[in-house]
């Protein structure tokens, strides 16, 4: 095990509170609630749908426990910014408002899933919400996401894009080559390092020589922001927000988020079943931090009794993860022929077919 | 018309020009492209023209080339992302195949990837083995993506600005042997002149034989088709010019007429365009076969560095004029 819960308490970022900046208002609190909720009965759903083998695939990889990492964090954007992320991809994908029924529909791969069920849990993705998708080969997505910061810095723009990546992936060449890119081009990046322990099954101290992931930044000159707990959804927030006006008016700039995974790394582990110190572990993790009821703890403590209000956005995830799974099992599934061919490429004028022309794919 | 022989890294540097002029969005990357003026010189005076905002010095890192051109892409903007030779596009196989070629198609259509790969391309003058390879048929492989090799200067400069233009991935590979051939371009060539994705092309006429080829194996075929045509053997000779999508209408209008073909190719003879092209030929066209299907690769073997088995190792004319002789 790398990190207990009693350690992260210690060791984790000391947060200036001082700042107005960085002192979320109730609603806020509220909304934050209400996502994280939103999350966590929408991912044990797609456990239990697992389970019940209504959703099928290999791959689905669940944001329980992880939840204040992206609520937090995505609260310090504004509207215009960017979003890119791996494939633990669905917390992301309602944090930033992607409906629920379209997300659910592709889970089932079914035609009116967010990515007409050609992608599946692990390629969420929406163009309205700036949300440039959920990638599934680890550390892929992080060239594309200095590319997405590119295009804000060609065009003056100071918007800036968040990405997330797993502890895993900090391994791999993508986020070396990537993280020195967005240096030397000055990239408005917030590089954050989604540390749960473990790269699917290997624990980080036996991955990775320099086990504070964070400070991998200094190799590349880029400014470090340092260690957050992340199932504390303020102190993330308030980390976040100084890194993003830091990235607007800066360049790159890393995070690390120190967090855990309730369900393994992806469905099909029965880690916590098959042995007794992971199960240990992880009843440790949810007793003493637990997102959620971290977050509940500090409404509660500064506002008084919201039960009333805390209990309705329960009430509301209930259902709309309900009517999620209704409207995605009612809905049909790609069969035809064209549905299988389509958007493979941009249909374009110049493009010359003919019908023994091979490999443009059609229209 | 003036008529100008123009070597073939200059027709592509023009074109790279122009687009740039046109279009704001399209900005070059690369290893050494900036300040040291392309290594092999095709973005020569870029720099001084375009500025560095679009005209990018990379740190020598294909993963990140490769996957930051798809993002920026994906974003609006037209990279045309160079890598300095092929070879060292193995190292972004997995940002050319599973994300530029891909992106596309596994979120339904809601993202374009109007980006161009350009790559220099095959061996010769004893560059060794990691760096002798003409692979552009692993990147046909991927649906998503086209391949583009042009064999000629009017051809590269027609081909690149399609590339640049559409709004499809383009793997653009560049023979390094053709960078300082000439060719004939007209002077007044009109800037929009494009050659549509997927369109071969007759470089010679002839009814005896049909010789598919693209690149440099072009070159091959039509000296072996000048030296076949004082044997009284008139090949024909067609460069597909596009690895993907492939035009294979052009080839069995020829075949219907010649019914003989031999396939020339710079690459490997395993898992390869020629067998691409027999496998094809056989199903369609088997009516009209009159000979086996020939093929004429580079030997199946690591490419070595000393000079005289390194040409053993390699396709010419002699052994594309051979394989024509055997199934006359």
């Amino acid at each position: 095990m790398v990190y207990s819960p009693t350690e992260m308490e210690d060791q984790t970022a000391v947060v200036d509170e001082g700042k107005a900046m960085d002192s979320p208002s109730k609603e806020m609190l509220l909304d934050w609630y209400r996502q994280m909720v939103l999350i966590r009965q929408f991912e044990e759903t797609c456990h239990q749908l697992y389970e019940e083998k209504r959703i099928t695939g290999v791959y689905l990889h669940l944001y329980s426990g992880h939840e204040a990492s992206g609520v937090g964090s995505m609260a310090a954007l504004r509207k215009s910014d960017h979003v890119i992320t791996a494939y633990r991809d669905h917390g992301i994908a309602l944090i930033l408002g992607m409906d629920p029924k379209a997300v659910m529909a592709e889970m089932m791969g079914k035609k009116t899933g967010s990515s007409g069920g050609k992608g599946g849990s692990m390629h969420l993705a929406s163009k309205d919400h700036n949300f440039w998708g959920g990638y599934a080969i680890v550390g892929g997505h992080l060239p594309l996401a200095a590319g997405i910061a590119l295009e804000a810095r060609y065009r003056g723009k100071d918007d800036v894009t968040m990405t997330y990546v797993g502890d895993g992936a900090t391994n791999n060449g993508y986020f070396h080559e990537s993280l020195n890119m967005s240096a030397i081009w000055e990239l408005p990046v917030i590089w954050i390092i989604e540390n749960n322990g473990y790269g699917m099954g290997t624990e980080v101290e036996r991955a990775s020589g320099q086990v504070e992931l964070h400070r991998k930044a200094e190799a590349y000159g880029i400014k470090s922001f340092g260690r957050v707990d992340a199932q504390n959804a303020l102190e993330v927030y308030a980390v976040a927000s100084k890194a993003v006006e830091y990235a607007r008016a800066n360049g790159p700039a890393v995070i690390e988020h120190v967090t855990y995974r309730y369900r393994g790394h992806g469905v099909s582990d029965k880690q916590y079943d098959a042995r007794d110190d992971m199960s240990a572990e992880l009843k440790e993790w949810v007793e003493r931090r637990e997102p959620i009821k971290i977050l509940r703890d500090c409404i509660e403590s500064k506002y008084g009794d919201v039960g009333e209000i805390l209990a309705k956005h329960e009430a509301d995830a209930k259902r709309i993860v309900a009517e999620s799974v209704a409207f995605a099992e009612a809905s049909e599934l790609p069969s035809s022929y064209q549905d299988l061919l389509q958007n493979t490429y941009v249909g374009s004028e110049l493009v010359y077919k003919t019908d023994d022309s091979i490999g443009a794919g059609i229209d | 018309m003036a008529v100008r022989n123009i070597a073939m890294r200059e027709a592509i540097r023009r074109a790279l020009r122009e687009e740039m002029q046109r279009d704001e969005n399209v900005f070059v990357m690369g290893e050494e492209v900036a300040y040291w003026q392309g290594t092999h010189r095709v973005t020569r005076g870029f720099l001084e023209e375009f500025g560095e905002r679009r005209v990018r010095d990379t740190p020598i890192s294909e993963m990140a080339i490769g996957g930051l051109a798809v993002g920026a892409a994906m974003a609006g903007l037209r990279p045309v992302a160079e890598f300095m030779t092929i070879n060292f596009a193995f190292l972004a196989l997995d940002a050319i195949a599973n994300h530029a070629a891909k992106v596309r198609y596994f979120f339904d259509g809601m993202f374009k990837v109007p980006l161009v790969y350009r790559a220099a391309s095959g061996w010769g003058n004893q560059a060794t083995a990691s760096h002798s390879h003409a692979p552009e048929p692993i990147f046909a492989h991927f649906p998503g993506i086209f391949v583009g090799c042009p064999s000629n200067s009017l051809d590269a400069y027609g081909m690149l600005k399609t590339s640049i233009r559409d709004d499809n991935p383009v793997l653009f590979s560049e023979s390094i042997a053709l960078y300082p051939k000439p060719s004939p371009m007209p002077d007044d060539l009109d800037e929009d002149y494009l050659i549509p994705i997927g369109k071969g092309d007759i470089k010679r006429q002839g009814a005896d034989v049909t010789l598919v080829a693209y690149a440099r194996g072009v070159d091959w075929a039509l000296q072996a088709a000048r030296q076949l045509a004082r044997d009284g053997v008139e090949a024909e000779v067609i460069d597909l010019r596009w690895l993907r999508p492939l035009d294979m209408a052009l080839v069995y209008e020829s075949f219907k007429k010649t019914n003989r073909c031999v396939i020339v190719e710079e690459s490997l003879p395993m898992y390869s365009f020629g067998g691409e092209i027999a496998a094809n030929l056989q199903e369609r066209m088997f009516d009209y076969m009159d000979a086996p299907i020939k093929r004429v690769a580079a030997e199946d073997v690591p490419l070595p560095y000393s000079k005289d088995i390194e040409l053993l190792a390699l396709p010419n004319a002699q052994k594309v004029v051979d394989a024509v002789k055997e199934i006359l």
